[in-house]
């Protein structure tokens, strides 16, 4: 490609950009004939250099858009279909540079004539001929001698063409308008000559144009210089230098910081040494060369939201929805390489703001608010970084459709989704392939949104938040670096090694000792910290990076170090570090190609003392706190929730038991996923009310439970005991002393007809009673299990229930009686074969999946090819619940599929599916 | 790279080859895709890598990613104090250092001595190996980097 036809390129992009937003403009306002003559003076330009370059099509179109404009400025009244007809003809051509760019400046193959012949019709339909009497007379000389040029013209005009008399003469206005501050009068015709000696060889004979052509685009690289008086004096004084020179000149400069760390890091060890002084020196001058440098980067946000307003309007008129776009700090300056890489996701936010967001004008008047939606769209620096607000005025997030579309999609369960804040139910929007626009527009709800932008942002090691206001309409926050290239970063040590955090998602350091404030404390082996009333999920560094073994557990037990509490979008944890040193400026340096695959690392780096460094993924962390069924934000219960999910998935048979002490010597022991917490309370806190023993608890009354009931809490100091939680209600069941955790195989060995004892099991090899704990919370609140799901209808239901863990046989056979229903278990798929031959009947099946020999999805799937089972509801209990087991329970046959601890989750599906049952019967 | 060193052997029909030892194995790069020689020192662990990949380092500046061969040939891990050279290789403008136990002689070698790989050769040997000389007493195993690399940076991937 020839250097004139890049530079044509630009220029022309950048022309067509404008364009773009000045026709917007000039629909609003069509009365100003200032837009418009800097519209047209445009596509002017650009239609004539594509003649002088020989690009016919592209030159057709432009004239032809060219012709209906010229007719508004005659007075032709401004209609929106012709306004998006010429920004459709735009479009156009902008494909057609790109074509051309792309093929190295063949003009593509093609035609125009769907666009040209509309343009023409259009044109022909606002033809007025008041407006075309109207030539400035002043301009006779000019005009004549343009006529004499006219003749050249050697063809029939094609139809909607205009005359090149007119052509000129509408040319000439525009160029004189333009010209006018020019105080000589012979420059003012020259110029008004020139271009139309441009014109016509662009229209007619292409050798002349060699010469004229420079010339007539010094004219009209000047225009807008002498247009804007202020803009003047920059672009006089600025030049264009290539991208790469930049990239080049960055690259040095960051080598250059590099070395000057090291060269500080060096005389840091030699006190008195001479260097001392040029070398601050030297450290001073490179800051400001890194700074200056980092400026010739920067560009205003602005740049990126050029084609919004353009956006917006198509939007509005294809979503009939008035919508109104505020752009607030379009200079805010920042990285180039950033800003190319926000543009799309800006134009898909903005896009989702005025599909989802915004409501109908009905809609809105019924709701007291103006017919017209307002889009905000804002930036501002804030620290190192800066923060790009899109902000709509509509409707505000519908939390009950994008739970209702998470159960759907079975990213949660109802009773996780219950315990979750709205804030974090908001964000499941950002979750791959998540969208709750009921209809598919071509506007959006495909589905393919937020995540695209969650992940692009993070890409640039930004993060995305997110507010929302029922009612009020929703705004998404986005948080990114102003620069890629060089970051602070804490310098922090782990199993040895040192590693960079990058400052940017570092809120604050916590030093951490075993007996100052700050203090790890642990729920089953998740390590938290109490900070401000708040319990922050932690991960030991060298956890994550993989260097301990499998005893690594007992390192973080140490329970000293530091730790650095980092906040990626809104989830916040704390990484436990051995060390912390230093900041330091560093520069990103890209992995190489074999290394890319450790999402844990965004690059590495050479320190001052010359060593090399590894530079922590924030978002890599956050990703990782998030598969370590830790992640979410400080609830206590959600993780608690989430841990007996995880560790069920882990030990797929194994179970975490808590072992205690509670009344006689041997140990006892309940599944650690059923207990809430582990408290202490100091006994003169034990009060005695209506016969039994209560705590306050969480401003509430808690009700003291004893394994055996002759069993009194102790006379002094503190008294442990486990707190159940179900619904908002509490029990304490008092110990005497908590034992210890451990992960085992459960098998309850021997039975027991003693009631609160489901048998024993022999844990870390000894006898333990298993506690039933169905039969301790009635204890507590008689309604414990009656109270919500109690049916009379639910009496006569017979339930099958097939489960090959004698524990869960045990633990769930009582629940599900205590809602009602008649249940009989049996351990495998063989026996509940012989059951349903035998011709025992039932109305519903609940059975695991894992199961030795027949596993329940082939056990759900034989049932169904025997017609007198296709309609029996069959529900699916599993530990593991993942999107894809639940779409192969769905492909086997099962009804609904149920974690198995989620014991609500359980009678409530029960009940949905009897519901449902009754209701086709009916 | 590789055009280079077709035309040098067609020109005088030898090539020349830095020689190293992994694990008492002659290997020999053609010194065109040597860039220089060094001892790896202040190796940076990185954590979750490719057992292969023994670290990064500071090479004047640049950093480079060390690659134990012994680990990519399938090896046992040398002694702890032994001494380390790498070979510093360029591939795809990115640095990358193979650790290696010893550099040996540049040797230049005519096609003649030259063999394919034999076809019982390890099939993780023969992967990135691009032939074998003929030498006196001994057989000289060419290192293919282009192999090498391709097959270490699939590999990777294809397990994330």
């Amino acid at each position: 490609m020839d250097d004139l036809l890049s530079e044509f390129l630009t220029e022309t992009n950048e022309s067509l950009d404008v364009v773009d937003v000045e026709l917007v403009k000039f629909e609003q306002e069509p009365n100003n004939a200032k837009i418009l003559d800097n519209v047209f003076r445009l596509v002017h330009t650009i239609k004539g250099t594509c003649g002088f370059l020989g690009l016919p099509r592209l030159e057709a179109l432009a004239h032809a858009g060219e012709t209906l404009m010229g007719k508004f400025r005659d007075g032709a009244k401004v209609t929106p279909d012709a306004v998006s007809l010429i920004l459709s003809s735009i479009d156009r051509i902008k494909e057609i540079l790109a074509d051309l760019e792309a093929a190295g400046g063949a003009e593509p193959e093609g035609s125009d004539d769907d666009l040209i012949s509309e343009l023409e019709r259009m044109s022909l339909s606002a033809d007025t001929t008041g407006g075309k009497a109207a030539a400035p007379t002043a301009e006779d000389e000019a005009m004549a001698r343009g006529e004499l040029v006219e003749q050249v013209l050697e063809r029939p005009l094609r139809p909607g063409e205009v005359s090149l008399d007119d052509l000129e003469r509408a040319f000439r206005e525009a160029e004189c308008e333009v010209e006018l501050p020019v105080s000589d009068p012979i420059s003012e015709i020259d110029a008004a000559e020139l271009a139309a000696d441009a014109e016509i060889e662009a229209e007619t004979a292409p050798p002349l144009a060699v010469k004229a052509r420079p010339r007539g685009g010094e004219t009209a690289a000047r225009e807008p210089a002498e247009k804007g008086e202020k803009k003047a004096s920059v672009s006089s004084q600025s030049i264009r230098v290539a991208v790469e020179t930049l990239e080049h000149l960055m690259t040095m400069v960051s080598e250059l910081v590099l070395t000057r760390n090291q060269l500080l890091e060096i005389s840091r060890r030699h006190e008195d040494s001479e260097f001392k002084v040029p070398l601050q020196r030297l450290s001073n001058v490179t800051a400001e060369l890194q700074e200056g440098v980092m400026k010739t980067r920067m560009q205003p946000i602005g740049n990126a939201w050029q084609k919004l307003p353009r956006i917006v309007r198509d939007l509005s008129q294809e979503l009939d929805k008035p919508i109104e776009l505020e752009m607030v700090g379009a200079e805010t300056e920042l990285d180039r390489q950033v800003l190319e890489l926000i543009k799309d996701p800006l134009t898909h936010m903005i896009r989702n703001s005025a599909d989802h967001g915004l409501e109908m004008p009905s809609d809105r008047k019924a709701a007291g608010k103006s017919e017209k939606g307002t889009i905000t769209l804002s930036a501002y620096h804030e620290g190192g970084h800066i923060i790009i607000e899109v902000k709509d005025d509509g409707r505000g997030i519908d939390v009950d459709r994008v739970k209702a579309k998470v159960l759907e999609r079975g990213l949660a369960s109802e009773a996780e989704l219950d315990k979750m804040t709205d804030q974090q139910i908001h964000k499941y929007i950002f979750h791959a392939g998540f969208s709750t626009a009921q209809n598919i527009t071509s506007v959006s709800g495909r589905g393919v949104g937020m995540d695209v932008v969650r992940n692009n942002v993070e890409l640039i090691g930004g993060s995305i938040d997110l507010r929302s206001t029922p009612g009020r309409g929703s705004s998404f926050i986005i948080k990114i670096p102003l620069t890629l290239a060089i970051v602070s970063a804490l310098i922090v040590e782990a199993g040895g090694d040192r590693f960079a955090i990058p400052q940017l998602s570092v809120v604050e350091l916590v030093r951490v000792q075993s007996n100052s404030e700050h203090r790890i404390e642990r729920i089953k082996d998740t390590p938290v910290l109490r900070l401000r009333n708040k319990l922050l999920p932690l991960v030991h560094m060298s956890h994550l990076l993989g260097f301990d073994g499998p005893d690594g557990e007992t390192e973080i037990e140490a329970d000293t170090g530091f730790i650095v509490v980092m906040q990626v979008g809104s989830q916040t944890f704390g990484v436990v570090v051995d060390g912390v040193f230093h900041t330091e400026e560093i520069v990103v340096k890209p992995m190489s190609t074999m290394l890319r695959n450790l999402t844990m690392f965004s690059g590495n780096t050479i320190l001052g003392d010359g060593a090399v460094i590894m530079i922590i993924d924030p978002n890599g962390v956050a990703s990782a706190m998030a598969s370590h069924a830790s992640s979410v934000v400080a609830e206590g219960e959600r993780k608690e929730a989430e841990e007996a999910m995880a560790s069920a998935i882990d030990g797929q048979s194994s179970v975490s038991m808590l072992l205690f002490r509670a009344g006689s010597p041997e140990p006892k022991a309940v599944p650690l996923s059923l207990v809430t917490r582990l408290e202490e309370f100091d006994v003169s806190k034990i009060e005695h009310s209506n016969g039994r023993d209560l705590v306050q608890y969480r401003g509430a009354l808690m009700p003291l439970v004893y394994i055996d009931p002759s069993q009194a809490h102790r006379g002094e100091g503190t008294q442990p005991m486990l707190v159940f939680s179900d619904a908002g209600r509490s029990m304490g069941l008092v110990v005497d002393e908590i034992v210890d955790i451990v992960e085992d195989r459960m098998n309850i060995e021997v039975g027991s007809d003693r009631a609160g004892v489901l048998g024993s099991a022999v844990i870390k090899d000894k006898a333990t009673e298993i506690i039933d704990l169905g039969y301790y919370l009635p204890q507590a609140f008689e309604d414990w299990f009656m109270r919500k799901e109690m049916d009379i209808a639910a009496l006569t239901k017979k339930v099958l229930l097939v489960d090959d863990s004698a524990f869960f046989r045990n633990m769930l056979t009582p629940v599900l009686k205590a809602a009602g229903y008649d249940v009989t278990a049996c351990t495998g798929a063989n026996q509940a074969f012989e059951l349903l031959e035998n011709g025992d009947r039932f109305q519903a099946i609940v059975s695991d999946i894992e199961m030795p020999e027949i596993n329940g999805f082939e056990f759900c799937e034989a049932l169904r090819r025997d017609p007198r089972f296709r309609k029996m509801p069959i529900l699916a209990l599993s530990a593991v619940v993942s999107p894809a087991s639940i779409e192969r329970g769905r492909q086997a046959g099962f009804d609904d599929y149920v974690a198995k601890f989620d014991r609500p989750g359980l009678i409530a599906s029960l009940k949905d599916l009897f519901a449902g049952e009754m209701g086709i019967a009916a | 790279m590789k055009h280079n060193d077709n035309l040098a052997a067609s020109i005088d029909d030898t090539i020349q080859y830095v020689t190293v030892i992994i694990g008492g194995q002659l290997f020999g790069l053609p010194i065109s895709q040597v860039h220089d020689v060094f001892v790896p020192e202040s190796l940076t662990r990185v954590p979750l890598a490719a057992p292969e990949v023994a670290g990064v380092l500071n090479l004047r500046g640049r950093i480079v990613t060390a690659i134990d061969m012994r680990k990519r040939l399938h090896l046992p891990n040398r002694d702890k104090n032994a001494q380390v050279m790498a070979v510093g290789i360029e591939h795809k403008g990115e640095s990358y250092g193979l650790v290696i136990d010893q550099v040996g002689e540049v040797l230049r070698l005519s096609g003649d001595s030259m063999e394919a790989n034999p076809s019982n050769l390890d099939k993780r040997w023969a992967e990135i190996s691009g032939g074998v000389h003929r030498l006196d007493g001994k057989l000289m195993i060419i290192l293919d980097v282009a192999r090498l690399f391709g097959a270490m940076v699939s590999e990777p991937l294809a397990a994330a």
